[in-house]
């Protein structure tokens, strides 16, 4: 029997787990996939809002600025990336200035207190490649960037670390209420626990509804991306808005933290919870938009696109509550931007509600540290040496377009959660991030993968389950068996 | 007989008109290279065939390998089948022998890479 | 540091027909930097037939070809380190590797760029749909057939008809696989006509002009593609879509000279090439920096590989010896008329021994054109061509004696005229 079971290990749910690893309790994170992060929480912008967008007075406004406050901290604790760069809300239009100056009251409303305006030269300089239109902009130095993935991974590794237990692949299929404690059916078995933690994102209304009377319905927006080499990183330092619409905060452009440069999301309500297809008119949607923001849209230097879902509530509200009618079911839904933000605070509150009703007490050895894999590329030459003196593997270059060594590759496969795909690998050390997306290392990783987790090159997937890379060694097509090796003796 | 001809980018249509067995006619070639190509092609194609065999004991892991000499294009698919399971010990230089007569074409295929043995699985480096 | 008179950046065709080239212009102190376990680069997953033709007269695989190059320089006794990864290069030619050993700091007289080039990958071409498994760039998916031994799908369609997406397609046919049909958006291939008989319609695979895929179906694997007609502005047309089940998509759909070194460098690139720009010597905008093969365009043929950084080689190893001064300007090459690119960008006459090779594309299918050079206004001379293709690399030789009629040209001009 466990304390807690958290349903879902995307930003809100690693947030929930690792504040609860402080404390002294038994806590199980199920996630349905093979590894974090692995819904909205990879396919989204990367951004820390500084708090200006959400209306005053909602959870929205609240957590927003709480979450804020809590990430410079949280990023030097956790070691992953998080990067103050600032965003730019631009308009090309004097006549939308009172509508920028009321996005600003909003802001200095929610408590923000360096937000200004900024004229065409001082923007211009601020920005040279911002298209010559934009005539004005309102400036929030305090907004940031991070890689959502990353500090998912980072949380749910601390929270490992901190004995939380993790089950991959774990589809919650139906959950009961007996007297003390709810009974999870699971692909992987019965899970018991006294509390549930429903951070299930898109699917989190059906996890609520297999328990509470009060039905809820989230809603798949879909948003799409596109992604830009490395060369164009440098194109902005700030995030770039246009004016926020009731359809979200529309087409962005933005450095990301890795140091690529990022276009989208576009907004569009769609009925499939798992389908994170893009589509030609979104892809579209995206490069018109981005390029009324820039004076040139260098689209050949696309590397990948890509979509994700946010999982939106009708009153466009979170919901951060025990549900009324089923105690000791806390629903954490409808979290969608400002929730990376937001993630951290969502995360402390939904762990005293934990923590309320068990009674728990902290823990004297709570380690709040936790050290990420340590990237080759930003060593110095100094340290590179040093590195590679202790441990050859790091100068064996796998990734050439990252500079991912073999040493990194391998830490990530023995990393906390026990995760050994192709995606799971790329989103702890970039190795088939990069301009060539794969190309070169790929079958290097296979064998990497094969030789350390001790199983076959067949066996090794990008994304877990039924995604093997290799399908066959060459010329089987012409075996003549048709019913099993049986036929072959015959 | 329809040919494509492959001597330059043109990819003239070739038609070759048979009769008993010997060319009576050619039309569409552009050039005397073309004409002699479309007569072989419609006598006898024949095509070189590459493929790779299952190398033991050495870092590499495949042995790619040719037919010495072109063979017939009926036989192509034959081949490609003939080499399912088939495996070689390293060492092996290019121009050994991998298999003799091939599907009974007369032709052997032969190693197109030299292939050191290794005595430690160390040495293969991904 | 180490001292070396030649680094040269990459040991496949480039890089060694590069060394051969510094070693028989007189250059002992050379070293050559390779990232694999072995020489010779991509031409070992090359393993069909068709290499070697000029070179050698006679036709070779890949790893042939790589193999007699990979003899002669160790008969030269040239050094070289595999396993080896270039991580930085700067202007004045130091240039940081690392292996397993540690790092490497070199500081070179010259440096030749041979570092080849990379597949465009999906997100270049932005294809919508799902992100299963079982999308690889040609190259990726000949590296997993040749090198390894596995397949990676049973069913496929090929998007692309350049020459690694026609070989792919037949290679794929004969370890088992069915090849569905090969997808291309151009009303004709950019593949040479010969792998068209002998890698498709040997063995009925459909080759399917002015189409493109227009969606990736599947969830953890993919499942099928869409395919539609195209327009003459490229637009799929809709009502053309046809649904073709597979669970593999190879995309042959370009090359990019690989050239991030020389970004860092500081090298000046071109647009259309993407390789750098360059002078009669091979000399990049840094001096003392040479590039050559499909690091300073994409080639069609490895014997043009292997001539031209055989030149780069000579030239470099002259610079180092400072007998070939760097050009003060020099005539501008410029192309028009289908043209799309030449390689050199200029001519300095004085550094021109007896002749001078420029490599051209078109920019389209022609027939029955001149491929015309000018001087200034003045047209030297013509050449009448039964048909150019984008696929197939050009070459026109200019002589000394054609640069001395004209001493006080600026420009040259490569046009194609009906």
């Amino acid at each position: 029997m466990y304390d807690v079971a958290i349903v879902g290990a995307g930003v809100i749910g690693a947030s929930v787990a690792r504040e609860l690893s402080r404390y002294a309790i038994k806590a199980v994170v199920l996630e349905k996939d093979s590894d974090v992060a692995m819904g909205s929480s990879k396919a989204n912008s990367g951004l820390v809002h500084a708090g200006y967008d959400p209306v005053p007075g909602t959870l929205k406004a609240k957590y927003n600025m709480l979450g804020r406050q809590m990430f410079d901290e949280l990023a030097s604790q956790l070691d992953f990336p998080f990067k103050q760069n600032g965003a730019l809300v631009i308009i090309k239009n004097e006549a939308d200035l009172p509508a920028l100056e009321r996005l600003m009251v909003r802001g200095v409303t929610n408590g923000l207190r360096n937000l200004r305006i900024v004229r065409n030269n001082e923007l211009h300089d601020l920005e040279p490649n911002l298209h010559s239109d934009a005539c004005a902009a309102m400036l929030a130095p305090s907004a940031g960037i991070t890689s959502p993935y990353e500090m998912v991974i980072a949380l749910c590794e601390n929270a490992a670390q901190n004995g939380t237990e993790f089950m991959l692949d774990c589809r919650v299929e139906g959950v009961s209420k007996e007297e003390d404690h709810f009974c999870i059916q699971t692909t992987r078995g019965i899970v018991k626990a006294r509390i549930v933690v429903n951070a299930a994102g898109v699917h989190s209304d059906e996890i609520n509804n297999m328990l509470s009377a009060h039905k809820m319905t989230i809603v798949p927006r879909r948003g799409e991306y596109c992604l830009l080499d490395k060369s164009e990183g440098a194109m902005v330092k700030h995030t770039i808005f246009q004016l926020p619409t009731k359809m979200g905060k529309g087409v962005l452009v933005t450095p990301t933290a890795d140091g690529n440069l990022l276009l989208g999301p576009t907004s569009h309500d769609i009925d499939d919870k798992d389908d994170v297809s893009t589509t030609k008119d979104g892809l579209d949607e995206v490069l018109t938009q981005s390029a009324t923001l820039l004076k040139h849209l260098p689209t050949s230097k696309i590397i990948t696109s890509f979509s994700g879902l946010r999982s939106w509530h009708e009153e466009d509200e979170f919901i951060i509550e025990e549900a009324p009618d089923v105690p000791g079911l806390v629903n954490l839904c409808g979290i969608d931007s400002p929730g990376l933000t937001a993630a951290p605070a969502i995360g402390l509150t939904a762990a005293e509600m934990v923590v309320k009703r068990l009674g728990a007490v902290k823990k004297d050895d709570f380690e709040p540290n936790r050290k990420g894999i340590r990237p080759f590329q930003s060593m110095t030459a100094e340290q590179r040496k040093a590195a590679i003196a202790e441990n050859p593997d790091y100068g064996q270059i796998i990734c050439r377009c990252e500079s991912v060594s073999k040493a990194e590759i391998i830490a990530a496969l023995r990393s906390p959660l026990g995760v050994n795909s192709l995606d799971a690998i790329k989103r702890r050390t970039r190795a088939g991030m990069g301009r060539c997306q794969g190309g070169f290392c790929w079958m290097r990783l296979l064998h990497i993968v094969a030789d350390e987790c001790g199983i076959n090159l067949m066996e090794v997937t990008k994304s877990g389950g039924q995604s093997n890379v290799l399908v066959n060694p060459n010329k089987s097509g012409f075996a003549k068996h048709t019913g099993g090796p049986a036929d072959e003796k015959s | 007989m329809e040919i494509t001809c492959i001597a330059c980018p043109l990819g003239c249509a070739i038609k070759v008109t048979l009769e008993g067995g010997k060319v009576v006619d050619i039309q569409g070639a552009t050039c005397k290279r073309g004409e002699e190509y479309a007569k072989l092609e419609c006598l006898s194609p024949k095509r070189m065939v590459t493929s790779t065999v299952t190398l033991i004991g050495s870092p590499l892991r495949r042995l790619p390998i040719k037919t010495e000499h072109p063979i017939p294009k009926s036989k192509v698919m034959d081949v490609a089948r003939a080499l399912l399971g088939v495996e070689i010990n390293a060492p092996v230089s290019i121009g050994d022998i991998v298999a003799e007569n091939i599907c009974d074409t007369g032709v052997n295929m032969v190693a197109t890479r030299h292939a050191l043995a290794i005595s430690t699985k160390n040495e293969a480096i991904n | 540091m180490k001292k070396v008179d030649i680094v040269i950046i990459g040991g496949g065709p480039a890089g060694l027909a590069a060394a051969l080239g510094a070693k028989d212009a007189g250059i002992e102190n050379i070293i050559i930097l390779e990232r694999e376990q072995y020489l010779g680069g991509i031409l070992n997953q090359c393993i069909h037939n068709g290499f070697g033709l000029h070179v050698f007269k006679e036709e070779l695989t890949g790893p042939e070809y790589a193999a007699r190059y990979e003899e002669r320089v160790k008969q030269a006794k040239i050094p070289y380190l595999l396993n080896t990864m270039v991580l930085d290069i700067t202007r004045d030619k130091k240039v940081m590797a690392v292996n397993r050993d540690g790092l490497l700091e070199i500081k070179a007289e010259a440096v030749i760029l041979a570092m080849g080039c990379r597949e465009r990958p999906r997100g270049a071409i932005n294809i919508p749909g799902r992100r299963p498994v079982g999308i690889y760039a040609a190259g990726t998916a000949q590296k997993f057939v040749n090198i390894d031994g596995f397949v990676p799908g049973k069913e496929v369609v090929v998007l692309g008809s350049g020459d690694i997406g026609l070989i792919m397609a037949r290679r794929m046919t004969f370890e088992g696989a069915a090849v569905k049909a090969v997808v291309e958006l151009m009303p004709y291939s950019g593949g040479l006509k010969r792998n068209i008989v002998q890698c498709l319609d040997d063995f009925g695979i459909p080759l399917k002009l002015s189409h493109t895929v227009t969606q990736i179906k599947g969830g953890e694997r993919l499942t099928g593609v869409t395919i539609a007609r195209v327009d003459e502005n490229l637009k799929p047309i809709p009502g053309t879509e046809e649904d073709i089940s597979c669970d593999t998509l190879l995309l042959s759909v370009g090359l990019i000279p690989d050239n991030e070194l020389s970004r860092n460098a500081g090298i000046a690139l071109s647009n259309i090439t993407g390789g750098p720009v360059v002078d009669e010597s091979l000399q990049t905008s840094v001096e003392g920096i040479f590039a050559c093969g499909n690091t300073l365009h994409v080639h069609d043929l490895v014997d043009f590989v292997s001539a031209e950084s055989e030149q780069a080689g000579k030239n470099a190893a002259e610079y180092v010896r400072g007998k070939r001064p760097r050009p003060d300007g020099g005539i501008t090459l410029s192309t028009k008329g289908g043209v799309r690119y030449a390689v050199p960008a200029s001519i300095d006459p004085g550094n021109v021994s007896d002749k001078i090779d420029i490599r051209f594309r078109v920019s389209n299918v022609f027939k029955n054109r001149y491929v015309a050079v000018y001087f200034d206004d003045t047209r030297l001379k013509r050449h009448r061509r039964l048909i150019l293709t984008p696929g197939e690399m050009e070459t026109l030789t200019l002589t000394k004696a054609e640069f001395e009629k004209y001493p006080d040209a600026r420009s040259i001009t490569i046009a194609l005229e009906e």
